[in-house]
């Protein structure tokens, strides 16, 4: 069934590829079902997953030459990413149903199915080559999004710029992926054998190379300080459903290779350097939340919240990694926030990017100095920008707090001094939200205003369901956690051995 | 003595021949008969390879010619290239006074390449060097204007000039080791002097690189790619590649790594090839000379292979690399057939729009070239780096992924501009090509599924020679 969700959409791809008549209509639809029943089947992965180990699991050989394997699972890990990947994807297709939906519908849908699939088979890749495999394709396909349907004048450099970062980061990737293929005896490529019996194992130089070329990989990817310059033009002139993606589903891909990879394979090494992480992390906190602060279009500031968003993940998983202070009960509940934060940021940010791309559809700019007073023309985008804003400034009762306490929670033990300074990220962040919800929404009304009107019902259904998660999680997150935990307390354990 | 032993390379003797003598007796505009039958040649050659590698391994003629993995993987690949090449070169070939003479050089080139990569007797590598070399010149210049004046004469003059090193380093060899077929020279050499036999290798390896279009024998290709027509480019910059890199592994290990460190030469030259091809292509306009650069540099990643080679799973990594190589490398040029007005990269700007399958073909082949996943070049890369990194050069493989980083900025220099919305910045000229651009998808679609189904192709691949 694994197999069958991770597939699935780029079947679908290939068929919308092929079937060159249907009216655009109807190819919305189908996209918006082939969504939905993704979501089904992810659902439905989850809740058979029994909660031990890994479930749902394939290991078929694939390059046995090469020591690679066609091998997925799930665990309490990648069952909330591979959800969230679902409800994103499914609300990108819910927002193109909107009058002003992209040119080329037939394309851009088959182009986000595959996407989909690229997404869903990394989060359930059990080997190294396969999870390098989705990892790259992603690259590719959010590439071909922002080159073929991004807005702006330079769409086409930021799409290159955005490709260059992070393909090189993947050939970095990789090659601490081969490092750590040649270093395993028998050779392989499988993660579950290199976590179970990890290699490089006390060699100082070797692991700490290894485990310098993953972390480049995955740091460009989520993306952290310094390697974050390729996210903001990426964001600002990718289409408002590619920015959602590119947020809520592939960042993620950068921070669940740390939590997959680097931490259970490369344990010593993370031990030994798992300082420079936390650093790395506030370093993260404090300078995107403070680029932010400078920003005057509205989503290249939601854009630099995502670097400090990140940052308090790595802040975490660094945490988790240092010895000394605070026992496994903490580090779990650090690890667990981390995790719970992929999720928040995900759904939060998803919805932010859909909102803002609102602005854009009807008065062809970002500048939140060009708006004021729109409170009164659009009351529910306001109102929902406004609940997202909240959330994503980690105010109780959302998804945000749950993950952001437990952040704190877990890295106040071992990171004492850190913690406090990412605890600032805070305030900025508050600060930030609240000044651009008061330049765009109340005052008088701006230059931009007259030709924006309020949220279609596409629009709205887009992010509703969105927030809502928020809420949910923000409430009741026992469901979430129930998962998290027992997989994140594993990876602790992994990580101290 | 067994005649059968042959029979793939006399099919394509017989083949070329045959073609001649048609391509004679045709009137100009009904050449086809004659390209048929350089085909079904190709094929034949192809079936009969297929048949014998189900055979066992042996050597023939008296120790001077390998039957055995390698050469059946050669005989396979050099074909099927061919083949490709043909395809690709009937818009640009048809109704040319010449078009008989361009598919008997590609079957004698063949013939050649073939025969280096069986060789394994110095004499008769030293013959099948000046066989595969020749139709290659008369190639590079088959369009007889001045810019294949040039690029023949630049071939022709390396090539003779490192030939006659190759012969000087064949001749030294035999007088250290008073043998020429590779078991003699493994037994004889072990006790070699040291500087001597240094400089028989040097001089070997010179004659072997120009062959393999490696550097230091580089320096026709750039313009062999660009003066040479598409067609002619594609099999000079394939086809040889495939001989000339399995000749080298073949000889090379015949040389006791222990008396010269042959090794860490060929790691050198691998680094400053892929090096000096990377940096050398980022400033081309032209996308040809740019895809010349480019296969300068994938000659260093093989090398590489070369380099750990009698090590577990190098040689079967050179192989599966050839074979993603000369697929992919195919297919890029098949695209450039398919457009033969767009001589600059910003001609391709908007390619997407109005060709979208060869834009499709000129995204996976790039993509490709570059080494990403699914494609077979990621598999050729990822097997010929595990390699050598567990043979011992992990520098190497360091290097060797800064270079594909490199090599990734000039490749999108290409396939930006055709991705990208937006007129062209001359205004093409254009024919439907559907042979060519048929060629180019069907090529990308091979090296795509060649890569998804690596595993059994890793398989069936050899990992050790005879001798």
């Amino acid at each position: 069934m694994l197999s069958l969700t991770v597939f699935a959409p780029l079947v679908a791809a290939a068929l919308l590829l092929a079937a060159r008549r249907l009216p655009d209509r109807v190819v919305v639809w189908a996209w918006v079902v082939v969504a939905a029943g993704e979501f089904a089947l992810t659902v439905a992965l989850w809740v058979t997953y029994d909660g031990e180990g890994i479930g749902h699991e394939t290991d078929r050989p694939w390059i046995p030459g090469a020591g690679a394997a066609y091998h997925v699972g799930v665990d309490g890990l990648s069952l909330p990413l591979l959800a969230l990947t679902a409800v994103v994807f499914l609300m990108c297709a819910v927002h193109t149903l909107r009058r002003e939906g992209e040119r080329d519908v037939r394309r851009f849908a088959a182009l986000f199915l595959a996407l989909e699939t690229t997404c869903l088979g990394l989060f359930a890749a059990l080997d190294l080559i396969l999870f390098f495999l989705f990892f790259d394709l992603s690259i590719v396909g959010m590439y071909l999004v922002i080159a073929g349907w991004g807005h702006g004048a330079r769409a086409a450099r930021s799409a290159l710029r955005f490709f260059l970062y992070t393909f090189v980061g993947s050939l970095a990737l990789l090659l601490g992926f081969i490092g750590l293929y040649a270093a395993s005896s028998p050779h392989t490529f499988d993660l579950v054998e290199l976590t179970a019996d990890p290699p490089l194992r006390g060699e100082g130089a070797g692991g700490a190379l290894v485990l310098l070329a993953v972390c480049v990989g995955l740091a460009v990817k989520t993306p952290t300080f310094p390697f974050h310059t390729w996210l903001p033009p990426a964001h600002t002139d990718a289409p408002a459903a590619g920015s959602a993606v590119l947020a809520a589903v592939l960042l993620k891909m950068g921070t669940y290779g740390f939590v997959r990879i680097a931490m259970p394979v490369l344990p010593d090494a993370w031990r030994t350097y798992a300082l420079v992480v936390v650093v790395v992390g506030v370093v993260s906190v404090l300078y995107g939340a403070l680029v932010a602060l400078a920003q005057t279009g509205f989503k290249r500031m939601v854009a630099y919240t995502s670097v400090n968003h990140m940052g308090y993940i790595l802040l975490a998983l660094g945490a988790a990694g240092m010895l000394g202070g605070g026992d496994t009960g903490t580090r779990t509940v650090a690890v667990s926030g981390a995790v719970a934060q992929m999720v928040s940021h995900g759904l939060i940010t998803g919805a932010l990017f859909l909102l803002s791309g609102v602005l854009w559809d009807r008065a062809g700019t970002y500048a939140m100095d060009a708006f004021g007073g729109l409170a009164g023309p659009a009351p529910r985008f306001a109102a929902l920008t406004a609940l997202a804003a909240f959330a994503s400034l980690g105010l109780p009762g959302f998804s945000g707090f749950v993950a952001e306490f437990q952040i704190f929670a877990g890295s106040l033990g071992p990171a004492p001094v850190p913690t406090a300074l990412a605890l600032l990220g805070i305030l900025v962040t508050a600060g930030l939200f609240l000044r651009a919800l008061h330049r765009v929404f109340l005052g008088p009304p701006g230059s931009a205003t007259a030709p924006v009107h309020d949220l279609r019902p596409a629009e709205t259904w887009s992010v509703v369901p969105l927030l809502a998660l928020s809420v949910a999680v923000g409430l009741a997150p026992r469901w979430l956690l129930d998962t998290v935990e027992p997989a994140a307390r594993r990876v602790v354990e992994l990580v101290s051995r | 003595m067994d005649p059968l032993a042959l029979a793939p390379e006399l099919l394509l003797l017989l083949g070329a021949v045959l073609t001649l003598l048609t391509g004679s007796y045709l009137p100009r505009q009904r050449q086809w008969p004659a390209r048929l039958i350089a085909a079904l040649a190709l094929v034949g050659s192809l079936a009969a390879a297929v048949v014998q590698a189900a055979g066992d391994d042996r050597m023939v003629y008296a120790h001077t010619y390998a039957v055995d993995g390698p050469t059946h993987t050669a005989r396979v690949l050099v074909p099927l290239a061919a083949l490709a090449v043909l395809a690709l070169s009937v818009e640009r070939t048809r109704g040319d006074r010449r078009e008989a003479e361009f598919s008997v050089l590609v079957l004698l080139g063949s013939l050649g390449s073939v025969l280096l990569a069986g060789a394994s007797d110095l004499l008769v590598l030293a013959v099948a060097y000046l066989l595969a070399s020749f139709p290659l010149y008369a190639l590079a210049g088959w369009a007889r204007d001045a810019r294949g004046a040039e690029a023949a004469l630049k071939t022709y003059l390396l090539g003779a000039l490192l030939g006659i090193t190759l012969l000087l380093g064949v001749t030294l060899l035999y007088g250290l080791a008073g043998a020429t077929d590779y078991a003699g020279l493994r037994d004889a050499l072990g006790g070699a002097p040291r500087a001597a036999l240094a400089v028989g290798v040097v001089a070997l390896l010179a004659g072997l690189l120009f062959k393999a279009g490696a550097v230091p024998g580089h320096f026709w290709v750039p313009d062999a790619a660009t003066g040479a027509t598409v067609p002619a480019a594609a099999f000079l910059t394939t086809v040889p590649k495939i001989g000339g890199l399995i000749a080298l592994a073949r000889v090379l290990l015949a040389v006791p790594d222990s008396v010269v460190d042959w090794r860490l030469l060929v790691a050198a030259v691998a680094t400053a090839g892929m090096t000096l091809g990377n940096l050398a292509a980022f400033g081309q306009r032209d996308p040809l000379r740019l895809l010349g650069y480019s296969t300068v540099g994938q000659a260093g990643y093989a090398l590489m292979a070369v380099a750990v080679a009698g090590r577990e799973d190098a040689l079967r990594g050179l192989l599966f690399y050839l074979a993603a190589y000369a697929l992919t490398n195919v297919g890029a040029f098949a695209v450039a057939a398919a457009l033969p007005t767009r001589t600059t990269l910003g001609a391709y700007r908007g390619l997407g729009r109005h060709r979208p399958w060869t834009t499709a073909a000129l995204a996976v082949c790039l993509l490709g070239l570059v080494g990403t996943p699914p494609t077979a070049v990621f598999v050729g890369k990822l097997t010929v780096f595990s390699a050598t990194w567990d043979g011992g050069l992990a520098w190497l493989v360091v290097v060797a992924a800064l270079n594909t980083v490199a090599s990734l900025f000039y490749y999108l220099r290409w396939l930006a501009p055709a991705l990208t919305p937006g007129p062209p910045e001359t205004a093409p000229v254009e024919d439907a090509r559907p042979w060519a651009s048929t060629t180019a998808v069907g090529a990308a679609a091979a090296t795509v599924a060649l890569g998804v189904a690596a595993g059994p192709v890793l398989a069936v691949l050899p990992d050790g020679l005879l001798r």
